[in-house]
């Protein structure tokens, strides 16, 4: 375990280097695939409970409206307080959603998750006056640590603070998978009854489970919306949370490093599909999924790291 | 009194349409124990469908009447077609695995059918306004209803009634009985599951694109018709009871008449309805109204 964090260290280094080094639009890109990353970590949470959520762009997009809104109605635009404001938010939004959602477990959790966040998406639409409707509003450019730039070089400020706030996720979730709440939902994912039966309080657990995993999309969705510079009701519909569920079935339901290098490459490979294949783009998102469920349930990495671990023995 | 009234036909008039689109799901969720997140989009294939025979029929000038005719045509050309491909292409290699791998594949089917639709019938609305037309108005109660509205509960009336007919009074709808009480004493008594599944697959495929084509002239047919869909008919038969026919048509009743109610008397609410009404009969029957208690291995 002490050399998969020598390697995290390593990648946050390279990483934090290519922000200089690398072109602008692909530190832009860098930065919405951190976000994402760091939003695809809560489906991977919920995964190692057994759940699948169609709805954390619920959460997604509360934290980013919530940082859109202090924004432009506060007129806060410290990035270290507009963040923590967004996760606030995404997890009181997850205690409440959860009293109802975390009693349930299959279709049940993946149908009512939908409707959550497809119910906010609605209203985000319709309250025309107060969200500008599907226009969204737009959010003016944060400062970070109170250093305040305009044009490229803000947008390195939010590439450094994307790169901090995943690597800290990931910190965590690795940190949560290894924790007794991470065996024990585990545990719950392959036989929920024997859990109860040993004594482990199994609804608290996935209670748990929730909240990180709404605390999460909300971190992503906040620092979408900083990068955006843009929020609009989109964040809460469906393509958005299936896009989240997708990069975590990529990378390897319950892998850490694999939803983050998932959410790079899938980041990356839809820029150039909405310019070559606007139409057929979820087609292909749908087919990939489809061969990865039936053919490699481990993700697209399970056959390189069966092949690395056969290496080492 | 006008009131009451209004709110009645309202509600019956939507809840036939929710009882529509959400039965088919029902039933495969039965049959096959699978929740057919694709559900959406087969509503969606058979709106289009409905739609574009429709249009090239009036545009050919033929009897107006027609039309109401090519509604269910292809409605079962999309779902005859599509139904046995999904199930033997693709569902039948999930069976028996686990309920998050199935809604996975499900949801993995909706994508692909979302982007089929966009590539066969292009992103350009289709009005398919001429059945509802044709049908003109009707008056009650002193309002003017379009009497389209009533074809979509005869029609209601006629599908639910008609499988009915098919579970409780026909041989194969008996062994599809069987087959939801206990799969592998029916296999043992010589039943072919794979025959069943995929004529039930089919079943509720044709359903899903029957509600889509009866919607199709009420509404301008563009992509993305079918997320919402698959919501409303989650909650109707999760009201109802995951797999229970009863179950859809009083969830679809007492959701198209709480919505209607709250049109009426409290528009604000309007939007949360149907998940008001969803979240507390679970809080009171979790597995919905008509739900059966499972056993479950420890």
């Amino acid at each position: 375990m002490r050399r998969g964090g020598l390697w995290a260290l390593a990648a946050v280094g390279v990483l934090a280097v290519a922000g200089v080094v690398l072109p602008r639009w692909l530190v832009f890109l860098l930065t919405l695939a951190f976000a994402k990353g760091v939003a695809v970590l809560s489906v991977v949470v919920l995964m190692r409970a057994g759940l699948v959520s169609f709805g954390q762009g619920l959460f997604f997009a509360a934290a980013a409206y919530a940082a859109g809104f202090a924004m432009r109605g506060w007129g806060l635009r410290e990035a270290l307080v507009l963040v923590p404001l967004g996760v606030a938010v995404a997890v009181l939004l997850g205690a409440v959603v959860g009293l109802l959602v975390a009693r349930y477990r299959d279709i049940f959790f993946a149908m009512l998750t939908l409707a959550f966040s497809m119910v906010l998406y609605g209203v985000l639409i319709k309250a025309y006056t107060v969200t500008g409707g599907s226009d969204g509003i737009r959010i003016p450019t944060p400062s970070v640590l109170g250093i305040s730039r305009a044009g490229d070089e803000a947008r390195l400020l939010v590439y450094y603070l994307a790169l901090a706030c995943t690597a800290g996720s990931a910190w965590l979730v690795t940190r949560y998978a290894q924790a007794p709440a991470g065996y024990l939902a585990w545990a719950v994912r392959d036989n929920e009854v024997r859990v109860a039966y040993l004594g482990a309080p199994v609804n608290r657990i996935v209670y748990g489970a929730f909240l990180l995993a709404s605390g999460l999309a909300g971190l992503g969705g906040v620092l979408t919306a900083l990068n955006v510079g843009h929020v609009d009701p989109g964040l809460s519909y469906w393509t958005t949370s299936g896009e989240l569920v997708f990069v975590a079935v990529l990378g390897g339901s319950g892998s850490v490093p694999g939803a983050l290098a998932g959410a790079v490459v899938y980041e990356v490979l839809r820029s150039y599909a909405f310019k070559y294949a606007p139409y057929a783009w979820q087609m292909m998102l749908g087919a990939a999924m489809l061969v990865i469920i039936l053919f490699l349930p481990g993700g697209v990495w399970s056959p390189v790291e069966r092949w690395w671990r056969r290496q080492q023995a | 009194m006008s009131q009451v009234l209004i709110i009645g036909v309202d509600g019956l008039v939507f809840a036939s349409w929710l009882f529509l689109v959400s039965v088919g799901l029902s039933l495969i969720y039965g049959v096959l124990r699978i929740l057919n997140v694709a559900h959406g989009s087969l509503f969606a294939v058979g709106a289009y469908s409905g739609a574009s025979l429709v249009v090239a029929y009036s545009q050919a000038g033929n009897w107006p009447w027609g039309t109401l005719l090519a509604l269910p045509a292809a409605a079962l050309a999309a779902g005859l077609v599509l139904g046995p491909l999904v199930e033997r292409g693709v569902l039948r290699w999930t069976y028996g695995r686990e309920p998050v791998v199935q809604l996975l594949v499900t949801f993995s089917v909706f994508l692909i059918l979302e982007d089929a639709t966009k590539l066969l019938w292009g992103v350009s609305p289709y009005y398919a306004y001429q059945p509802y037309q044709l049908l003109g108005q009707v008056h009650i109660g002193g309002i003017d209803y379009p009497a389209y509205s009533f074809l979509l509960l005869l029609v209601a009336v006629v599908a639910g009634g008609g499988l009915w007919w098919f579970v409780r009074r026909t041989r194969f709808g008996r062994v599809v009985v069987a087959v939801i009480h206990d799969p592998e004493m029916s296999v043992a008594l010589g039943v072919n599951l794979s025959r069943v599944y995929v004529a039930t697959f089919a079943l509720g495929t044709v359903l899903a694109a029957l509600g889509g084509a009866f919607t199709a002239p009420m509404i301008s047919v563009v992509p993305g018709i079918g997320v919402e869909v698959i919501v409303l008919a989650f909650a109707v038969v999760v009201v109802g009871g995951l797999g229970s026919l009863e179950g859809a048509a009083v969830g679809a009743l007492l959701i198209g008449l709480v919505r209607a109610a709250a049109v009426h008397l409290l528009p604000v609410l309007e939007l949360f309805t149907i998940y008001l009404v969803m979240a507390a009969v679970l809080l009171v029957r979790p597995l919905g109204l008509f739900g059966r208690v499972e056993v479950r291995r420890i």
